[in-house]
């Protein structure tokens, strides 16, 4: 039996952890001066909280009852090993929030000296409190992997000196690439989720929509950098549409585009413009250019498909991904021409590499989007299979709902 | 924090030197040497090793050693020295070591 006080301590334990945990951490490291420990600190302190926000109430400002203990416990981990006569120093005094902090952190989460993919799932666990489950379904891959990756990546930063700051001017083009696709699954993981009872995870979201802001306020000439800006600003634009009053998911072509923020679009795509200005295009650029196609229809009947199919044939040439793919082939789907069409779209996505298709394999849109091809070819059997698929995979409770409709109108 | 930069020689790379002219192999030389001296304040020890034909190594399998000639993998890339350094984190021995004129790999390692 659950008693309510506990159940509601552990519940609001629980949100803290997920919104701070990034934020202190990145404080802690700060401090101490050392990876590991800090997450030990911060770990001992939510297991403090664990036993005794039940008993004695949640306190009236949880993170910082957090950072305080974990800060008490730091001073111990420091007085162990003595020598760290000055660092204690520091922690002896309040700890003033740097703004910079967490992006200090998010760039030795993506040091060179680690490997790519640990990089990102380091990041995500550690910056933005992501569980391995939701990393795992960002990459389509296994649990235990992501798990094995962050350890073995811990571990290294902590061994190898790997140090804690945003790098210097000529470091940059090494150490970017990996933090604005870093910052990208963030935002991805945010907008659509796949962890929880909520289809939309606002704070992630905005985590990274603040991420990206910051970045770009720091490296104003990094075409890249104002593309990803533009591309989170684009969605979230649109996000006062994406779901009914009872939190279900309305796509695209059904969304009240009047309900779009127009102002907020205008400025994304100027955001967008300065990017152009700089002549080094990529692919964050790119799939902003995408999504302000959709952003400036004034319907979906008028969005322009033969611009967006032109967008992703640039955009797999520079980088080929199989999603980048699945996208095109919607695109395809709705092309007035010639080579438009489902037909045509179907046979692309069928043409995939074996590589490709079985990295979609796990990816539910992918079974979705077979199913809505599949459904207009009149293929309908076929279309409740992939549907039914889809929604085997699908953590997103949105998503879910949408599916369960789909198949149930056929 | 100590590290130890491990210069390690490709085939490819010996090729090259025994090809070159006498005064270039002497400029590859010098280059060394201002490396040596433009960091002496980083380098607390270093060490040229001797060719790989004088290795000797020994392999612990099941409580025995096994002793065999030569480096512990077929000498495609082999460890011909290393220099210690002390520095505050990896990335400065990483400004260093890129800045080595010599042989194209090195490995960085921390020492505890």
């Amino acid at each position: 039996m659950t008693d309510p006080p506990r159940h509601r301590a552990h519940a609001e334990l629980a949100r803290v952890v997920r919104e701070h945990t990034g934020r202190l951490t990145a404080c802690l490291v700060r401090v101490l001066g050392d990876f590991a420990a800090a997450e030990d600190v911060v770990a001992d302190a939510v297991e403090t909280a664990l036993r005794r926000w039940p008993a004695e109430g949640i306190p009236a400002h949880p993170d910082a009852w957090l950072l305080t203990v974990a800060r008490r416990r730091g001073v111990d981990v420091l007085r162990r090993q003595a020598l760290h006569r000055d660092r204690l120093a520091r922690l002896a005094w309040p700890v003033p929030s740097e703004p910079d902090d967490r992006l200090k952190l998010v760039f030795t989460c993506c040091h060179p000296a680690l490997p790519r993919t640990a990089q990102i799932a380091l990041t995500l666990r550690t910056v933005c409190g992501l569980t391995t489950a939701q990393i795992a379904a960002a990459f389509l891959v296994p649990e235990a992997t992501v798990g094995r990756r962050i350890t073995r990546a811990k571990r290294k930063i902590a061994d190898a000196g790997v140090p804690y700051r945003v790098p210097a001017e000529s470091e940059l083009p090494d150490r970017l690439g990996q933090v604005l696709a870093v910052i990208y699954l963030l935002f991805n993981e945010g907008y659509l989720t796949s962890a929880g009872d909520r289809p939309y995870a606002a704070d992630l979201a905005g985590d990274a929509e603040w991420l990206a802001a910051h970045l770009a306020w720091l490296m104003p000439r990094q075409p890249e950098v104002l593309g990803l800006l533009a591309l989170i600003r684009l969605h979230q634009a649109r996000t006062g549409a994406r779901f009914d009053p009872a939190g279900g998911l309305v796509l695209l072509p059904d969304q009240d585009r009047g309900r779009w923020d127009r102002e907020a679009i205008t400025e994304a795509t100027r955001v967008l413009r300065r990017a152009a200005a700089l002549r080094r295009p990529g692919p964050y650029q790119l799939q902003a250019a995408i999504v302000a196609c959709h952003a400036e229809a004034a319907t979906w009947e008028a969005t322009d498909w033969p611009q967006i199919v032109v967008l992703y044939d640039m955009l797999l040439a520079l980088a080929p991904s199989p999603v980048h793919h699945l996208n095109r082939a919607i695109a395809l789907h709705h092309h007035p021409g010639a080579r438009g069409g489902p037909r045509n779209a179907l046979a692309d996505l069928d043409a995939l590499p074996d590589a490709d298709r079985g990295a979609l394999r796990h990816y539910p849109l992918y079974h979705a989007t077979r199913a809505e091809l599949l459904r207009a070819l009149g293929r309908s059997e076929a279309a409740r299979a992939a549907d039914r698929q889809a929604l085997a995979l699908s953590t997103n409770p949105a998503q879910q709902v949408l599916l369960h409709h789909r198949l149930s109108w056929d | 924090m100590k590290y130890v930069l491990m210069f390690v020689e490709t085939e490819e790379f010996a090729r090259e030197l025994e090809e070159m002219s006498e005064a270039r192999r002497q400029e590859a030389f010098e280059a060394v040497g201002r490396w040596f001296a433009e960091h002496a304040a980083q380098i607390t020890h270093h060490a040229h090793l001797r060719p790989a034909e004088t290795a000797t190594t020994m392999r612990s399998t099941g409580g025995e050693a096994i002793v065999t000639d030569g480096p512990f993998v077929e000498g495609k890339e082999v460890i011909t020295g290393y220099a210690e350094i002390e520095v505050a984190d990896l990335d400065e021995a990483m400004a260093i070591a890129r800045s080595w004129p010599a042989c194209p790999i090195v490995e960085i390692r921390p020492i505890t």
